[in-house]
């Protein structure tokens, strides 16, 4: 599952919610679908509720990393 | 004495007026039709009838023409328990005001010894919590069971998830969302995010392969797992209600207590209707259904719903 092949990236730590999943829906928007976009979310409030709305709008998220005092996702862009 | 009626509720003491057909209006049926006495000499409250606070925007727009005709000071209010309140409108208009509404569809509520109008949540149609169709629980209660007389006023209540918005704690019987989770290993790729999103510490990820160590005692069935989780490792064993009887608020409140759990929506008008069988067998007049569980005991009341409440799992919450 390592080395997902990323097409964008973008770092939203420090960003409150819901604008940190609103970014990271604008920069899915702009890829075509199979295309992977890697976030990086602080923990907390961020990474509780950034996968659940990801997942709830259908996209994938094909890789978690752990890293200190926060996450990378890699989400596969799907509809 | 004849010219007037007591309103026992606060001693002032309304005129009717002299004609005969005025006379006819007897204030007890307008207590139980949503009708309610202001300070105001002649003036009352509609009280409409909104499950679940939830209204068409035609209805708004019509009820909106309706309130603006008879309000005589063109104001609505909004209930605490979701519904909107038509003020100051005159008694003499009641007839009228009850045909206009009722050529929209829309139905005016009540108050006293009864089944009251539902409140709820927006649930799982559109909240991303929910996990239970409360709107159209509130909907079902409505038709099925609204102004059903009890011994006192009898309020439900439907929340979609654990926040509980709709404060089923402090409901005569409340109805909360609960989702069994169940966790698959084979899928599972230890990315740690469902430990990560568990608010209760009911979710441990194992320090190595970072997979869930499951604590269910913390847990509150909230479903944050199963909505996070990538691989769909979580996933719900059995999602329903868990059932809260005994709450009220007012002068003296009292805490609902937890008396059952994962009860599936075919089931929820079961458990309205046997725990009203219990409560009319058990209650006196004037006492809330807290009062009378405090008195007689919860385990007969227990004992009552078992074959009930089979269908999901029976819970014993302390006072």
């Amino acid at each position: 599952m390592s080395d997902i092949k990323v097409d964008d990236s973008i770092d939203l730590r420090g960003v409150i919610c819901p604008m940190n999943f609103v970014k990271t829906k604008l920069r899915l928007e702009a890829l075509d679908d199979g295309q992977v976009l890697e976030v990086t979310l602080d923990k907390g409030e961020a990474f509780q509720n950034v996968p659940k709305s990801i997942k709830d709008e259908g996209h994938k998220i094909v890789e978690v990393k752990r890293e200190d005092d926060h996450f990378r996702l890699k989400i596969e862009k799907c509809g | 004495m004849d010219r007037f009626i007591e309103d026992k509720t606060n001693k002032v003491q309304v005129s009717l007026g002299g004609d005969t057909e005025e006379k006819k209006i007897n204030f007890n049926d307008l207590k139980t039709g949503g009708f309610i006495k202001q300070k105001q000499k002649d003036l009352f409250t509609v009280r409409l009838r909104c499950p679940g606070g939830k209204i068409t925007t035609k209805h708004l727009i019509e009820i909106s023409k309706i309130a603006d005709k008879y309000s005589q000071k063109g104001v609505i209010h909004l209930s605490y328990r979701q519904s909107l309140e038509i003020l100051y409108v005159d008694y003499k208009e009641f007839s009228s005001i009850v045909d206009e509404l009722t050529k929209i569809g829309v139905r005016v509520a009540s108050c006293g010894p009864r089944v009251r109008v539902p409140t709820a949540c927006g649930g799982c149609e559109y909240n991303p919590n929910g996990l239970t169709d409360t709107q159209g629980m509130a909907q079902m209660v409505d038709e099925k069971f609204f102004g059903t007389p009890t011994h006192h006023k009898f309020k439900t209540s439907f929340s979609g998830c654990p926040l509980d918005c709709s404060r089923t704690r402090e409901m005569d019987l409340g109805f909360q969302g609960a989702v069994d989770p169940v966790w698959d290993e084979p899928s599972c790729t230890g990315c740690t995010i469902c430990a990560e999103v568990c608010n209760e510490d009911a979710i441990d990820a194992h320090p190595e392969t970072g997979k869930p160590i499951f604590k269910p005692d913390n847990c509150i069935y909230c479903g944050d797992c199963i909505r996070a989780c990538p691989t769909g490792s979580w996933t719900a064993r059995r999602t329903g209600h868990l059932v809260r009887i005994g709450g009220k608020h007012g002068r003296h409140p009292l805490e609902a207590l937890a008396v059952a759990n994962f009860i599936p929506d075919e089931n929820v008008p079961d458990v309205i209707e046997k725990t009203i069988e219990w409560y009319k067998a058990n209650g006196v007049r004037g006492e809330r259904i807290g009062s009378t569980l405090r008195r007689v005991g919860y385990d007969s009341y227990h004992t009552f719903m078992e074959e009930t409440f089979k269908v999901g799992s029976p819970v014993r919450e302390d006072i």
